[in-house]
């Protein structure tokens, strides 16, 4: 074979290995530097498979079209719909969930439920004023878009696992890692859909 | 000198009752408190009393930790944070400035290594000495240039080690540092976050850290400020001075070469 193509191939095969390789050394260094607190235990550090990809691809020249395959696939098969069929709770409890900054850090009462933090994030409502901007404005979400099925769905399946449809997305799978239970999520739903919610007016 | 002290106080206390200058919500809000502070850091405290400790004969062994070498030589305070972290031959290991407080604490003054560690960060009357040392030292570095070769081999691993770690996502929210600070021009609520991986908004991170930080009336550091993120993003505690920080503080002092060291700084 041709030196060059050899060693093009070479190249070419050890590449993902070299990044693989660097993430595997940031793994090593955290297990000697960190200790469990709280709730926060060491098993935090390990990666799952969305984890370990979205890492190397952000820490490299992105996600090879494979990554963005397995990625896509294998969150789609985390989301579940609500077993009742029903997509909604109250907007009230929603909008307090979206406030709420604490949940499962180390210092946090894991008795107590998490929040959503989405306006850490995002705009919502227009009366609040301390929002993120990191992800996208929600303003008007539900008047902008309306609700029928397939938004609700969507939006369902967003806050469940946004990495279903966003691969690398910074956004919390809030459903499938168990940040937030069914009941929020309805909440959460309403908060962003119904019309009398404030994130609509 | 005593009189410049009780007017850092004082302004210190007043900045301290909830929304005295009337902050409303802006882009800045340190903005006003450096209007408020004008020339005067509370930080000082710190660096004088850090300058004392420096200076003064403690620990077990009764000595000053005068011979304690920062890269530059033993005793050289002055540039010396700006060139760091950096490997040292002594410990065989790559340290930032305040995993190189613990060493020569440890070593040159007898000190046990975990009664330093454990007032690592100090709260209302329990001062930490770790801070004030850091505070002093990092202030001897005012007005020089970041300045981080990475000749040693070792450095070269940390800084590769601490880029790898900025990008690793875990934890049940799948945060990593990048989820905040990859990308400038971002903030989370009305807080502005750094792009650490853009040199401007690099070099005013790092360079102004350590920080009195306006809400907590504290003197906080950077392995501090690591340490924290650590929490937020939900994983378990970050070591002080432990690899893994040491890593990250490279990563982050490299990102911001060529910036001029103003710590201690004034934060939120």
């Amino acid at each position: 074979m041709n030196k060059k193509i050899f060693g093009a191939l070479v190249i070419l095969v050890l590449s993902p290995l070299a990044v693989a390789d660097s993430t595997q050394q940031a793994f090593e260094a955290m297990q000697q530097s960190f200790s469990k607190a709280g709730q926060a235990g060491m098993e935090r550090l390990q990666q799952d498979e969305t984890q370990r990809l979205c890492s190397a691809g952000a820490a490299s020249n992105g996600l090879t079209d494979d990554a963005l395959a397995k990625i896509l696939a294998a969150n789609e098969a985390a989301v579940k719909l609500p077993a009742d069929g029903n997509y909604f709770g109250d907007w009230k409890r929603g909008q307090a969930i979206a406030q709420l900054g604490t949940g499962l850090q180390s210092s946090d009462d894991p008795a107590k439920p998490a929040g959503g933090n989405c306006y850490a994030c995002h705009q919502m409502a227009e009366s609040e004023i301390a929002y993120g901007t990191i992800g996208p404005s929600l303003l008007h979400y539900g008047k902008l878009r309306g609700n029928s099925q397939p938004i609700v769905d969507y939006t369902w399946r967003v806050l469940y696992n946004a990495k279903s449809y966003f691969a690398c997305t910074h956004m919390p799978r809030f459903g499938s890692q168990g940040i937030l239970d069914e009941q929020q999520l309805r909440d959460v739903m309403s908060y962003l859909l119904d019309p009398e919610s404030p994130v609509n007016q | 000198m005593k009189q410049r002290l009780w007017r850092v106080v004082s302004v210190a206390v007043m900045a301290c009752m909830p929304f005295v200058v009337g902050a409303q919500q802006q882009e800045d809000p340190v903005a006003e408190y450096r209007e408020l502070f004008g020339e005067d850091n509370p930080a000082e405290l710190w660096e004088q009393r850090g300058e004392g400790l420096w200076r003064e004969a403690r620990g077990p062994k009764n000595v000053p930790l005068s011979s304690c070498d920062f890269g530059l030589g033993a005793g050289v305070v002055a540039g010396a944070y700006a060139q760091m972290p950096r490997y040292f031959a002594d410990t065989g290991r790559v340290e930032d400035l305040e995993s190189r407080l613990v060493t020569c604490m440890t070593t040159i003054q007898g000190f046990d290594r975990e009664t330093v560690l454990r007032s690592r960060f100090g709260d209302g009357d329990k001062k930490s000495d770790l801070e004030a040392l850091t505070a002093y030292i990092v202030g001897q570095s005012r007005g020089h240039t970041v300045d981080i070769k990475l000749q040693h081999p070792a450095e070269k691993v940390a800084y590769e080690t601490g880029k790898s770690l900025f990008f690793y996502r875990a934890g049940p929210h799948d945060f990593s540092c990048a989820s905040c600070h990859g990308e400038s021009g971002k903030r989370i609520r009305l807080q502005s976050l750094p792009g650490l991986l853009e040199k401007k908004d690099a070099q005013f991170a790092f360079t102004t850290w350590p920080g009195y930080r306006v809400s907590q009336g504290e003197l906080r550091t950077l392995e501090w400020r690591l340490a924290d993120c650590f929490r937020q993003q939900r994983l378990p505690q970050l070591g002080y001075g432990s690899p893994a920080a040491v890593a990250l503080v490279m990563f982050m002092a490299v990102n911001a070469n060529g910036g001029k060291m103003d710590a201690p700084n004034l934060k939120r």
